[in-house]
Parts: C-alpha cells; sequence; structure tokens
C-alpha cells in the first residue's frame, strides 16, 4: 500500500490586506472592487519559493530523519534558479544528499500534482520520497492577479510504511490549453479570456477527466468526501464537482479569504487542509489543471489520528500579522524603485568554492558536538570552541535548525540597509550549547527582548543582482 | 617571567594632525601634518629613525596596503616600514611595535605613525561590505553601533538595569566627551551639547542615538620613540616612559561558548590586568591619573570602565552619573573629547589617545590641562564585543 504518511505545509507570516490594494489602485482599476475582500498572504522580502518549500519540508518530517529520504521532487512556477537544481537546496538545508534523487518539477500551474503522481510512483517501490510544492509568484500593479494570487507551501512524505492517505489512483490528461501564460522574457502572467477558459477549457476537459478516473478506481462521484481543486475561477470547482456526481459538499473551500491562490503549490495546501480536516475512511479527490489535468484519488486511513503534531496549515495560517502597507509588499517583491542608500551597493558576490566547503554549516545550520567535553558549538571547527577543552579536531556533525534558540542580545539598527529597516539582529544561544549573532525576521519591536525564544528559519539573506539574481540562503531567527 | 617594558622606552616627541572631516586633505597629507608636529617635538632629523610601524585598519578606501605609503610620503631613507592593522588597536600595534624595537635594542629611534583617510567614501557611517568571504555568507548584517549597541541590552539584562537609567548613563558619558571636546581646537566636534539633545537623538541602533556614537573622522598621529637614557642626553628633562603595553585578543570563546553573557568585554578584562601588572599598580582607581579609553559607542566606556577593573561590575553607570569620569571628577576619562569628539580616524586613534595623556603628563595640554597627573592609561577596542581585539597602554612620568 502507497499513500501519503505526513503532510507539513507553511504560509508566509505577513497577510496584505486586500482593501489596501485596491484603494491604492481603484483610481485606476475600479472593477477590481469585487476581489477587494479578505487577505492574501505575502511573503516576506527573504523569502522565496525554496525557503517557503524547506519550511514546508521541515513541518512534514517533524522529526523524521530526513536521510532516510529517497527521492524529493519540487513543484513551482517560480523556482528561483533556471539552471541550478532548486529541490538540491532543499535537499541539502534538509541535510540530506546521499542516496537521494532530487528532481525540480515545474512549467504548470498543475506541477504540484505531477509532482504528487511522480512521487506516488517512485514511492511504490518503497523508496520514502517527499515532494514540496511552493510558489511565489508576481502580478502586475492593479491586475487581478495581485489580489488573487498568494504566496504558500505544502510538502507531503510518501511511502508505504504507516500511510495516513492511500493512493486509489491516478490519471492524468496532458493538452496544450492555454488559458494564461508566462514567457521567457516577462515576470507575469498574460491570461485569456475567463469565460472562454471555463467554457472551453474547465467544462471540456475537467468532468470527462473525473468520470474515466472514478470509473477505473471503482468509485462513484457521491463516494468523494473532500474535493480538492483549485480555481482562480470560485465557482468553477462547485460545477466541476456537480458535472462529475460529486456533491457539493465535498467541494473543499478555495482558501481565498486568508490566503489567496497559491499557484502551482495550491492543489497540494488544499490537500492538506482536507488532510487536517479529515477522518479514516474520507475518499479525496485532488485535480490539478493547467495544460490538462492531474487526478488523484486517495483514501484516508486509520493512521491519520497517530500523525504527530505539526503546525500544518491551519497552524502556519493562525501566525498572522497584517499588512496593509501596499508600498511595503510592490518593494518586498522588487516592484517599486526605492532609494536605497550606498549601502545597498555592497557587493554581493559569492565565493562558490567556499559554498561549496561550507554547505553544510550554511545550507544546513550543521554545527559540531565535541567528543571530549560535550560542547555543542556552532560552526564546528577543529579545535573546541570550549574554553577549557580546546581538543583538536574532536567534533561530530551537529543539525542546529531544529533547535530552540532564546536572545542574549540584540538591537535594531536603522543604519545598515535592509529591505525591512531596522534590521533585527543579535546573539541567540542554544540552551543545549553553541550560538551565533544571527538576523532575525518576522518579528516586532515588542518581541525582540533578552529571553525571547526563537526557532530558526531558512531565509534569503542577499540577492546579488549584479549577477543576474544569485540568492545567498542561511538561517535567521524568528520568534517561536 | 618576563620582565615587561616598564621605563625600557621614552616617548621623545609625538604629534597629531586636527582631525574631522578633512575634505582638504587625503591621507599623505595628514601623514605630514602628524609627522611634522611629531618630529619637531623629538628634535632629531628624519635621516635618525631606524625603523617604522605604520598603521591603518581601512586601508582600501585611502592608502592601499605595505609599509610603501608611509615610506614615500616621508621620503623615508629606505629603513624598515611595517603595515600593522589590528581593527581599531591598530594606532596602538603601530606603538608597540616601534617600542619593542627600541627596547629590543634594535632601534635607538623607531617611528609610529597612524593614518585614517574615511571621509572619502561617498556616505556616512564606517565603511562596510568588507570581510572574507565566509564571513559574507554567515555574518549577520550589522554594523558597528548595532553591535556595540547588543553590549547595553545585554548589560541591562545581567545587571537588571533600567533602560532609563542606562540612557542616561550613557547620555551622560557622550555630554561629558563634548564637554571635554568644546576645549580641544584639534577635535574633531567642539560643541557642548545638552542633555536632552543627547537623549531625544534619532536612533541609530537601539539603544544607541546618534549621540552615543563617535564621529567618524580623518587624522593622523604619530611617536617617535628611544630609550629614557639617550632622551636624557638629548636635553629632555620630563621623561614620560612607557609603563606597560599589553593586547588580548579573542579566541571564540565569546561568539561560540555560552560562558559570555555579552555585558562585559572579555579581552578588556585580561589585557587591563596584564598591565596592571606590568606597570606594577596595585590599585587602579588611587593610581591612574587619567584614561582615554575606546569611547566607540557610549556604552563602550561604561562597560569598559568596569573591565578596566576601576568601576565596580554593574555598577559602573552609578560613577558615570555621579560624574566620577567627568573632567572635575576623581578620575577624568576622556579629556580630550575622546573618540566621540576628538574623532575616530581608526588607524590613528590609539596614537592620538596616547597623544593627550603625553600633553598631559608634561603640562602641556593648554585649557583642559588636569592637575599633576603622573599615569595616564590608554584603552583600544577593535571589531565587536562578541570578537575583539583589546589593547591597554600605560605611560607615566619616568619618576612615576
Amino acid at each position: 500500500m502507497v499513500g501519503i504518511t505526513a503532510f507539513g505545509a507553511y504560509v508566509p507570516r505577513l497577510r496584505l490586506n486586500r482593501q489596501a490594494v485596491y484603494e491604492a489602485n481603484k483610481w485606476f482599476a475600479p472593477g477590481l472592487r469585487g476581489q477587494s475582500k479578505g487577505e492574501r498572504s505575502m511573503a516576506n522580502w527573504d523569502e522565496d519559493s525554496i525557503t517557503m518549500a524547506v519550511e514546508a519540508a521541515r513541518d512534514c518530517l517533524n522529526g523524521t530523519d530526513p536521510k532516510t529520504l529517497k527521492n524529493l521532487y519540487f513543484a513551482s512556477t517560480t523556482h528561483p534558479f533556471k539552471d541550478r537544481q532548486n529541490a538540491g537546496v532543499i535537499g541539502t538545508a534538509l541535510t540530506v544528499e546521499q542516496g537521494l534523487m532530487a528532481a525540480d518539477i515545474g512549467g504548470s500551474q498543475k506541477a504540484g500534482t505531477s509532482a504528487l503522481i511522480a512521487g506516488l510512483n517512485a514511492a511504490g517501490s518503497g523508496a520514502p520520497t517527499l515532494i514540496t510544492a511552493a510558489d511565489k509568484r508576481l502580478a502586475r500593479v492593479a491586475s487581478a492577479g495581485e489580489l488573487q494570487y498568494g504566496d504558500g507551501a505544502a510538502a507531503l512524505m510518501l511511502g508505504t510504511d504507516k500511510v495516513i492517505a492511500k493512493l486509489l489512483g491516478t490519471r492524468s490528461v496532458s493538452m496544450d490549453f492555454v488559458d494564461h501564460f508566462r514567457g521567457d522574457e516577462s515576470d507575469f502572467d498574460y491570461g485569456w479570456e475567463e469565460r472562454w477558459i471555463r467554457d472551453e477549457g474547465y467544462v471540456k476537459i475537467v468532468p470527462p477527466a473525473i468520470k474515466e478516473a472514478l470509473q477505473a478506481f471503482g468509485l462513484k462521484g457521491a463516494d468523494i468526501t473532500h474535493f480538492v481543486m483549485p480555481s482562480l475561477m470560485g465557482a468553477v470547482p462547485k460545477q466541476m464537482a456537480k458535472m462529475a456526481g460529486i456533491a457539493e459538499t465535498a467541494v473543499r473551500d478555495l482558501l481565498s479569504a486568508q490566503l489567496g491562490d497559491t499557484g502551482s503549490a495550491h492543489a497540494l495546501v488544499m490537500l492538506v487542509d482536507a488532510l487536517e480536516n479529515a477522518k479514516p475512511g474520507d475518499k479525496i479527490l485532488v485535480v490539478g489543471f493547467g495544460q490538462g489535468v492531474d487526478i488523484i484519488a486517495l483514501e484516508v486511513t486509520a493512521e491519520i489520528g497517530k500523525l504527530g503534531k505539526r503546525l500544518g496549515l491551519s497552524g502556519w495560517l493562525a501566525r498572522r500579522k497584517e499588512e496593509k502597507n501596499y508600498m511595503k509588499f510592490l518593494a518586498f517583491n522588487e516592484m517599486l524603485p526605492l532609494e536605497k542608500g550606498m549601502r545597498a551597493e555592497f557587493d554581493k558576490k559569492t565565493a562558490l568554492s567556499v559554498l561549496w566547503r561550507k554547505r553544510d554549516m550554511i545550507y544546513g545550520l550543521v554545527g559540531g558536538k565535541c567528543r571530549v567535553c560535550g560542547t555543542i558549538q556552532f560552526p564546528r571547527a577543529q579545535i573546541c570552541v570550549n574554553p577549557n577543552c580546546h581538543a583538536m579536531d574532536s567534533q561530530d556533525d551537529y543539525p542546529m535548525a531544529g533547535l530552540e534558540a532564546s536572545i542574549m542580545s540584540f538591537t535594531a539598527d536603522a543604519l545598515t540597509y535592509s529591505p525591512d529597516p531596522p534590521a533585527y539582529y543579535g546573539m541567540v544561544t542554544f540552551p543545549e550549547g553553541g550560538r551565533f549573532t544571527a538576523d532575525f525576521t518576522d518579528c516586532d519591536k515588542e518581541q525582540v527582548k533578552v529571553g525571547t525564544k526563537m526557532r530558526m528559519t531558512f531565509r534569503i539573506r542577499d540577492n546579488d543582482t549584479m549577477r543576474g539574481g544569485f540568492k545567498r540562503y542561511f538561517w535567521k531567527a524568528a520568534p517561536v | 617571567m618576563a620582565k615587561g617594558i616598564k621605563d625600557k622606552v621614552a616617548i621623545l616627541g609625538m604629534g597629531c594632525s586636527k582631525f574631522g572631516e578633512r575634505w582638504d586633505a587625503g591621507a599623505e597629507e595628514l601623514m605630514v601634518e602628524a609627522f611634522k608636529e611629531c618630529v619637531a617635538d623629538a628634535g632629531i632629523d628624519m635621516k635618525q629613525l631606524q625603523a617604522a610601524w605604520f598603521s591603518t585598519a581601512i586601508d582600501e578606501v585611502h592608502v592601499g596596503k605595505s609599509g610603501v605609503p608611509l615610506s614615500v610620503t616621508l621620503r623615508l631613507p629606505n629603513i624598515p616600514v611595517t603595515h600593522v592593522e589590528n581593527f581599531c588597536a591598530s594606532g596602538t600595534e603601530a606603538f608597540r611595535g616601534a617600542c619593542y624595537a627600541v627596547a629590543s635594542g634594535a632601534a635607538d629611534f623607531a617611528l609610529a605613525l597612524g593614518v585614517e583617510k574615511l571621509k572619502d567614501t561617498g556616505y556616512g557611517g564606517l565603511p562596510g561590505g568588507r570581510g572574507g568571504p565566509l564571513q559574507a555568507l554567515w555574518n549577520a548584517n550589522g554594523t558597528a553601533p548595532g553591535n556595540f549597541a547588543q553590549l547595553a541590552s545585554a548589560y541591562m539584562a545581567a545587571h537588571n538595569v533600567q533602560y532609563d537609567d542606562l540612557k542616561r548613563a550613557i547620555g551622560h558619558v557622550s555630554w561629558k566627551s563634548h564637554q571635554n571636546g568644546a576645549k580641544n581646537t584639534k577635535a574633531h566636534l567642539q560643541k557642548a551639547v545638552d542633555m536632552d539633545t543627547i537623549l531625544n537623538a534619532p536612533m541609530i541602533a537601539a539603544p544607541l542615538g546618534l549621540f552615543d556614537c563617535c564621529g567618524v573622522s580623518d587624522g593622523a598621529a604619530a611617536a617617535i620613540v628611544t630609550t629614557p637614557e639617550i632622551a636624557k642626553s638629548l636635553g629632555k628633562h620630563d621623561v614620560i616612559s612607557v609603563k606597560a603595553l599589553q593586547l588580548a585578543v579573542s579566541n571564540g570563546s565569546e561568539s561560540g561558548h555560552n560562558s559570555w553573557d555579552g555585558s562585559y568585554l572579555h579581552t578588556t578584562r585580561i589585557a587591563s590586568k596584564r598591565a596592571y601588572e606590568e606597570a606594577g599598580i596595585k590599585n587602579p582607581r588611587d593610581e591612574v591619573s587619567m584614561f582615554e579609553v575606546h569611547d566607540c559607542f557610549s556604552v563602550t566606556e561604561l562597560v569598559t570602565m568596569e573591565d578596566l577593573h576601576i568601576s565596580e561590575t554593574g555598577k559602573g553607570w552609578k560613577d558615570v552619573l555621579d560624574g566620577f569620569y567627568d573632567a572635575d571628577g576623581k578620575i577624568p576619562c576622556q579629556i580630550d573629547g575622546g573618540l566621540k569628539c576628538f574623532g575616530h580616524p581608526i588607524g590613528a586613534s590609539g596614537l592620538r589617545m596616547l597623544y593627550e595623556m603625553y600633553l598631559q603628563l608634561q603640562g602641556k595640554a593648554g585649557p583642559r590641562q588636569l592637575k599633576d597627573p603622573r599615569i595616564g592609561m590608554t584603552h583600544n577596542l577593535g571589531g565587536l564585543p562578541r570578537e575583539n581585539v583589546s589593547s591597554v597602554s600605560i605611560i607615566g612620568r619616568l619618576d612615576a
């Protein structure tokens, strides 16, 4: 039996108030009023699809040894790198390299469901497989997409042991139906008329595919208790369900009021939402649409009750800060040419040879533990940092990304260049041992105090725009 | 047990340029300005110099590397010139090199000259973006004020000092230095400032406001050293001798081991103890006449006065508020205005501190002259509270 063995999600803390966007743009696009309710998730300036996928993967793994992973797929249409495996960055951040088959899947809004199918196929042979999906799509100022999209990620662990949702079957159709596209020369989507997309696309492609799939799986529409299908057109999933004989009550909420559409990740984000609310015996049908359709049927097992606690989608959604500053949203997405000052001009060139040598330290936050005195330290060094030890070549790897730390000293720096001033940073100490001076992120002034508990989070620290956008990633500390 | 440097080396002459935003001068002009005064004061011919130590800290933005810039600028007689860099302790390092050369007998006359030309970057504050390729991958996005501000947060937490008390104490540190700097015509900032202005200044890196940060200045300072015997033979009467030169450098324990709580300067505690021992000082609170310490930020000075074992740990803020370190207090600190007002051209700062001690000990400090000082102590802290170079020098009258 193959299926899902664990799930995780990630939603950035900031939620952009749609009314604030509308108020800024209504002089130009009054027609957006209908979409001006609720909020959408908004990545912090130091987040992209890789960092969000890492967070979702950590939420999913939740203590499982990542070294057991054999396959890692990363679905997105906003991979930060065109040539440099994005999934490999995630693997290194999770401290897994050896024996891992990593691959990026992209190019379509159904990339997430395609990764799920590929992952299930791979996991069927007994190889533990992690799939992640994340998107951080840009949209033009005063476009509908700006209000509809959200940033977020999901991750699923797939395997044959302790399956919480077993696979009943998959079916895919591939056809070059171009409802929208994002060409190589643009950051933005270009879409065709919605009525045509609905009548010639969804209506003619999806219901027949669902019917054929259900028949192949030996199911009826009425058997489905959770119908997971993202769409920017709110009424479409209900219409598809009805045409396929699936009860309207089974149609899962699109999460548009509080999150927005997370692109290629959204089918999996909605699947996580369904799993968090499912009971044994529930049957879930996942539909991914985009140049065809992917259909995956799952049945929830009794194992779901034994799954360890995690933040999941509901937990990350609850960790929320409203953002009403539309200008900040534009600036964070590099859509506003701010005067950054000379301190923003310092060269961010990365020595790739150094990054390679130190990748476990930089991407994995792997420190050392001295075999002689037991001191845990970061970074790992050849000579133990304990002033009463100083043993040489005595340290074993000690991963620290999962440890909680607390603030020992801090400041709010208004002098240094930061995309979100003032820059909060300070020394954080791990009670087990070890410390370093970390940038803080996702924090407010009142949270930053000596003693505040912090968790480590994988983030962008710099973007080398002089060389085409090489993102430097490292770990930052955020209030727990 | 090494005997140390006490009274083996005398300062024959010193010079110091006007510090400040010297739009009129490059590093070369500043070097000559300090050297002219220094060599005239020493009363020797430049050709008598046998070795030189040259200090800068951020030479990337002015003279560049090696001993060549000093040798070329002063047209030195092809003597050995060593370029030293040790963060903000660089100037004292040049002095240490020259003193050791004399103490060893390798040279009768050695020059130490430090210079920094910082105001050609186009922006305020210290130049940033330096450090090696590994540091660039993980060091926090910090500035000097941000890193020293952390000292304040940890000090308040360690000693349960209230924010308002700390703000007033560090404000007083700067207020006092502005009072002193107003009497120094070579100082970068020569204006007294009232407490309200200090306390209400814009925040640079919380809790440090504008007036908690020292000036970023251009300047140069120099010393020529020799033996006390030669100094006397050249007709010097009030010979000023070196009593101690100590340096302590972090080995990573503060930044990497949980034994440090962030509220003090570990290396300063060590360097000052060694210096008192080398100088034979038993009770520094009674024996030291005056201090020039590394007040790069007001809170650094506050904490330093504890780590030099003058104020009790956790109580230094009370001594500050009591006026203990004011010009008319028990032990005046930063009588020349300090880094805060005299300015902080990094490679020159250690030598500028010694310059003030040297003037005071000879009774040549003009309107800010203290009464009969005998022992002066200088302190530099280079780097950050968590990883640094701390130097302590003690000079005094040869008969002290």
